[in-house]
Formats: structure tokens, sequence, C-alpha cells
């Protein structure tokens, strides 16, 4: 043959199985988007609350890496902190507490989730409820006079009770408007009362398709049309949907927590089924449980069944026939 | 109009750009093949012996199995050893080497017009010319338009996806030799008496749409099916769902949909095998990759060694894999003295850089696996139970629906192994039910 040419050496060449491309995607890279997406909800938080808030979360982040990177050192496993699974961790713990709760009960928590709900079954991938939820509802139980009561109110040096408790009569006050609720001009915790900057953080990440818009869709569905329902004082369909959309933990869960990869299922009907039931617990612990708010829970119970409907709502597979053997 | 496409699969960069433009261009002719005796169901015994002469298209092995086709010598010249060699299957297998006299002498062959071809004469004549399955699975074609007893055929599809990156040899043989593909399709029409003839072809192939449409223009059966460009859109199931909107019944054969599915290239083999009686000794290959000078589509003789091509091509810069066959289920091979085999449609080379193994991580349970599987699997299931030899459920999991397209392990972010490990528990679940 012509053209011959002097051949560069083949002797290092790598032999492994198909396929030999990859998309660019890793789980690092999915892990910043969603921090990107908490981004917004941050800013606001900061401009409400002030710069304590910004300290919490600092507080949150440090304490969930550095908790992560102790407990994998300690365990003789690779350390895998620049994942930014645990960086998630700690900011949404962050943003489940309110902004007068004191800087060691962020530290304990993001220190419990971590090292207890997540590397204890494993790590990352393995561990079966959310840790910052799970977190949530152990600094729930052991300080709950830091994590509910009075909050404080955005701009203002005062505190008052947040609109789900005072919509439940638990609380006396007044409700803000759907604007302030929207934009996050109300008492609460510190990541969950801007609905809008949640949303834009909640857009980004399913237009770049780092969530499933099923979940959240689902789940604040059925939150709206059992608030709708069953919620108002006049008897059935006289509830107000907008305002329990709106007010507490709901878009901050829907598009933050109950799309958690590791809890929630792994198929597409099984996500819409896992909304629902979250939509539902969290309305059922709304109009007739103890707590005015219930999407932490809802979330947590629903992470328990996960095996079931990952063994239920398995895709068909092509070529056999829908009933299933 | 709506393109037609099936559920699931990934979109991975093209690559094509290199040799999409590239006409088909006749390799050098090779001083020395290696041809198998192993190309498409059971072994060949050889027909020649060391010392023979050969001429071009004479037969040199032969199998009394049914499901076996012949191969012939690709060039002519002196039958110089009958050894065992490597194969870009990544199998060894005996082979007759040949080296050539240069005069590129012929066996005497005539042809035929495909009306004065009865259904036996065309099945005879397929099999006689060694064609089998030339996408990669060298299935023998004479067995594969004989249907089961019972069962008919009513379509014929030409698969002219090829969905695999980098590779274009298909839709140059589209775009350069409609008239034949047409020809072969009629050819398998004819011998299957399928009432219609589809050719499926993704969008991003436009030249090749519409040759075959201008081909195809006065043949009242023949669809020429635009296709969404997706991988594994040239996956035999995934295209008769696509074309047919049936699908293939789990463990069964595209027979059970009514459809025989075949390659451009096979298409082609047949057209040449009817108009000049001349077997299957020849075949388009793409050559293609970073390290390579000059990527091209190459008419190559079977047998002809990649490193010769390699050679032919030009190498610039390190290789760090070389791959038979595409990127998404192409075989890795360590060595380029293998030859070109009837089912090689691409020789493709990484660099080092592009070979790079990324490091496997836990799975985090994001599904993308699962939207990716075009067969409705959950691969990072099936990874665990095969895994931890959890046969049972990964039988449950129907783990041997597997197409190993490779789609799961393509968008998988945590960058797991999923293919090895499917394909060990399909072995597996296949072996036990063998021994039940």
């Amino acid at each position: 043959m012509e053209e011959k040419t002097a051949m560069p050496s083949l002797e290092k060449l790598v032999v492994a199985s198909s396929p030999h491309i990859r998309a660019e995607e890793t789980v690092d890279k999915l892990m910043w988007q969603v921090l990107v997406a908490l981004l917004p909800a941050a800013v606001v938080s900061v401009y409400f609350f002030g710069f304590r808030s910004l300290v919490l979360m600092a507080v949150g982040v440090a304490s969930a890496v550095l908790t992560e990177a102790l407990v994998q050192k300690a365990l003789g496993k690779e350390v895998t902190v620049a994942d930014g699974s645990a960086a998630v961790t700690g900011l949404l713990l962050a943003f489940n507490v309110p902004a007068d709760a004191p800087w060691w009960l962020v530290a304990i928590g993001a220190a419990f989730a971590i090292a207890v709900v997540k590397q204890t079954f494993g790590g990352l991938g393995a561990n079966f409820v959310n840790p910052a939820l799970a977190a949530r509802a152990f600094m729930l139980a052991a300080w709950p006079q830091h994590m509910t009561g009075k909050f404080p109110v955005p701009l203002d040096s005062v505190t008052a009770a947040t609109p789900l408790a005072i919509l439940k009569g638990t609380a006396a006050g007044t409700l803000p408007s759907y604007l302030d609720l929207f934009i996050g001009n109300v008492g609460g915790v510190l990541g969950e009362t801007s609905a809008l900057a949640l949303l834009v953080g909640g857009a980004y990440l399913i237009w770049q398709k780092v969530i499933d818009w099923r979940t959240p869709v689902s789940f604040i569905g059925t939150v709206a049309l059992l608030t709708w329902v069953f919620g108002g004082k006049g008897g059935l369909l006289t509830g107000d949907p907008l305002y329990h959309v709106l007010a507490g933990g709901l878009i901050l869960g829907a598009f933050f927590m109950a799309t958690d990869y590791v809890t929630s299922p792994i198929t597409p009907k099984g996500r819409l089924i896992f909304g629902i039931g979250c939509g539902f617990i969290t309305v059922l612990i709304r109009l007739w449980g103890g707590y005015p708010e219930g999407v932490s829970y809802s979330i947590l119970l629903m992470n328990l069944v996960v095996p079931f409907i990952d063994r239920w709502a398995v895709p068909r597979v092509y070529g056999v026939s829908r009933a299933r053997a | 109009m709506e393109l037609r496409t099936f559920l699931g699969g990934v979109h991975p960069a093209p690559s094509k750009d290199r040799t999409a433009a590239s006409p088909i261009e006749a390799a050098p002719l090779p001083k020395r093949v290696v041809i198998p005796l192993v190309q498409g169901g059971a072994p060949c015994e050889p027909l020649v012996k060391q010392g023979d002469a050969v001429l071009a298209g004479q037969k040199i092995g032969e199998s009394k199995a049914f499901v076996s086709a012949p191969v012939h010598a690709s060039i002519s010249g002196k039958v110089t050893a009958i050894e065992t060699h490597l194969l870009p299957t990544g199998r060894e297998a005996p082979a007759v080497v040949i080296e050539g006299d240069e005069s590129d002498t012929w066996v005497e062959t005539k042809g035929h017009a495909l009306d004065g071809l009865t259904v036996e004469d065309l099945k005879a004549l397929i099999r006689e010319a060694g064609l089998v399955g030339m996408g990669g699975a060298m299935f023998p074609a004479h067995v594969k338009v004989s249907p089961p007893p019972g069962k008919t055929f009513d379509s014929v599809i030409i698969n002219g996806a090829e969905c695999e990156p980098y590779l274009t040899c298909d839709q140059r043989l589209m775009t350069e030799e409609p008239e034949k593909i047409i020809l072969g399709l009629r050819a398998w029409l004819k011998v299957t008496g399928a009432e219609r003839g589809y050719i499926g072809i993704e969008n991003n192939k436009p030249e090749a749409i519409s040759a075959l449409k201008a081909a195809a223009a006065g043949e009242g059966n023949v669809e020429v099916v635009p296709l969404l460009t997706k991988y594994p859109q040239g996956s035999e199931k995934q295209l008769i769902k696509a074309i047919l909107g049936r699908e293939v019944p789990s463990g069964g054969l595209p027979v059970d949909a009514g459809a025989l599915v075949q390659n451009v290239g096979t298409t082609y083999a047949l057209a040449t095998a009817i108009e000049s009686g001349r077997p299957l000794v020849e075949r388009v290959v793409t050559v293609t990759g970073t390290p390579l000078k000059a990527p091209r589509n190459l008419k190559v003789r079977l047998g002809t060694l990649f490193s010769d091509l390699l050679a032919y091509c030009g190498l610039e810069g390190e290789v760090g894999k070389v791959i038979s066959g595409g990127p998404m289920m192409g075989i890795a091979l360590p060595t380029t003295d293998v030859p070109v085999i009837k089912g090689t449609s691409g020789i493709l080379l990484l660099t080092p850089a592009e070979a790079e193994i990324p490091p496997e991580r836990a799975c985090i349970r994001c599904g993308r696996c699962v939207d990716a599987c075009p067969i409705g699997l959950i691969p990072t299931f099936l990874d665990q139970f095969c895994r931890k030899e959890m046969w049972d459920r990964a039988e449950e999991y129907h783990v041997q629906d597997c197409i190993e397209c490779g789609s799961c392990a393509y968008v998988c972010p945590s960058k797991r192994h999923l293919v090895p490990a499917l394909r060990l528990g399909k072995a597996e679940v296949l072996a036990r039910r063998r021994r039940k």
C-alpha cells in the first residue's frame, strides 16, 4: 500500500467494554447545578433576613462537608466531598431553620444529616430517606423552641407566626398578601419563603433536565386540588389552593427535596405516584394534623415506600404484554 | 410530517463530519489477506490447503450446517497458511491466509436478471454468495429469509438508520448506489414474499434519503421512511417499532412481527451477487477517528488487515483505542493485526484522552438509564442484581431482553459499567434456562 507513514505506537491500547463514548454529565455537575438552582432562594434569604441568614447557610454547608470528609476519612473511604452532594444537604438543612436559629443548631443538624442519615447507610446513593429532612425532623423533636413558634419577619425586627400557622388557627396574626407570599416577604424558615426565587431555580433544573417535572407538578397539583376541595371553612370546594401552594415549604420541598434522586422513585411513573403521595400526606397534616406544615413529613414518609413504588411502577418492557408476569 | 421513532434512546454527538462527504474509494489491493472460516453461523471447513492457488471469488470454506454461510477468497494468489487468527469480534478462529499475486484474477461468474430467478434460485444464490448480516451480527442471510413453519413476512425493512456515531459507510452506499439498494430490496421482497418494502434512514442523511426516494420512484410498494436521528434507531427491534408500529415479542424474532430487516451493506451485496454473480468478498468500511490523517470510506477486500488500512489512511498522534465498529457497540481490540470481516462496518481510533475510562461512582438513582433504555428496562437495578449474582431477580426484571446498545451506560452520570454486567446477566440467565 502506498502513502505509508510511520506508525505511532499502538502498544498501550485500552481494551474495555462498549460504549466507548460517554455523555458529559457527571454526578458532580448535577449536584453543582442543584446548588446553582438554590442560589436565587439563598440570595433572597440574605436580602430579607440579613447577614445572619448567610452565616447559617455557611455553617450548614461547612458542617455537612466537614462531617462527610471526616466520616469518610475515619472509615478509610475515598473522600468525595467534591461531588457537591454534602454541600447540597448542608444548604437545604440551613434552608429549613428560622433566621434566628442558633448557629450550633444548624451545625449539629447538618452533621447529623451526613453522619447518621447518609453515611451510616453507605453514603451517596445508599441512604433511604432525605438527609436534610431527617435531620430537620430530629431538630424539631430535640429543639422545638428553636424550630417553630415565632419566626423573624423579613426587613423587620419583629417575629411572628408563619402564614400557615395563622391560616390553621394555631397562631394569631394577619395573613400576608399573595404578593408578599410570592416574593417571600413573610415569616418562615430561610429557604422557603420566596416562591418566586424557588420557582426560578426549579425551572432551571427542569430546563436543564436535572430533575423530572413529574414530581413537583404532581406534588403541587395534588396539594392545590385537595386544599381547594377540602381546605375551605365554607364546606367543599371553598378552599384557597393558591395560598396553600405559596405558603409554607411546599415549593421548596416539591422542587428540591422530593426530587432528591437517591430517595425518590427511579421510574417516570413512580415519580408521579410519589408526588401524588407527598401531596396527599401534606394536605392530611396541614388540614387535619397537629402541625400547620406537612411537607417535610410527607416526603420523609413517602421516602419509606419508594422501594414498593419502584417495584410496582416498572416501565413496560418492549415486546412484553402489559399484564405483568 | 412527524418523524417516526421509538421510545427511549440517547443523542450522542454524531461525529460523522470526517467522512460523511467522502465518496467510497477502493482501498489498494492487499498483498495478503486473512480470511476467517467463522463468519456467520457454524464454522466452515476449509476447501483449500496450504500451497493451493486460488482465484478471487473462489469458495474456500463451506459448512454442511444450515445456519452457516460459505467464505470466499477475496484476492487471487496462493494459500500460505491455515492458522488461528484474532478476529475483530475479539475471538480467535481458524483462517485461510492468502498471499496475493497482484493479478486480481477472478473466478468466472455470470449475472442474472432478478425476474429470471425463482425463489429457490434466489435462496441458493444468497447462500452461495456467503451473504450474512453486515451490520455486525453476521447472521446468515439465507436463514433469515427462511421463516419457521407457519410464519410469514409481510414487510421488508432496509436498515439505513446508521445510528452509530462516526460510521458513514451505509450513508455513502445509499447515496452513491441507490439503484442497487432498490434492486436488493426487490430481491428480498421476492424471496420472502413480503408485500411492502421500507427503507428507514435517519433524517440527518438527507442526500441518502433523496437519492433513494428518486430510485424508488417507480416502485409502488417501496417507501423511504425518514426517521428521527436518535440512537439506537438502527437496532432491529427499534426500527420495526418506528416503521411498522409493531413490537417483536420478548424472546421472539422479527418474523414474529412479520418483518425482515436487512442491512444496507447486505442489500448492496445481494444486488452485486445477482448482477455479477460475484460472492461477498468486499465491503465498505468507514476508517475514522481523531488520530487519523485521512479518514475515509473504503471499499475493502475481506481479510485485509486493519493495520494495512490504518497505514493507508495515515496516523498522526497517539492511539488510545482501536475499535471495530462504532463507539456505542463496537469492540475494542488489543491489536490492529485483525482482518476486516463481513461484519466490519468501521474501524474507529480514539486518542488516549478520548479512550480514558472515567472512574465508576456510586449509583445515585437519577433514573437517566431508565429514561434512555429503548427496551423499558431498569438498567441500574439489573446492574446490581447481576453484580450480586441475583439471577432470579435479573430474569424477573427482563435482563434477557437487553440489546446491549449501551444507551444506559452512555447517559450514566456515575459512569457505571452497566453493559458488561448486564451482558453477564444475559448469558447466565440464558444458560440457566437451557439447563432447566
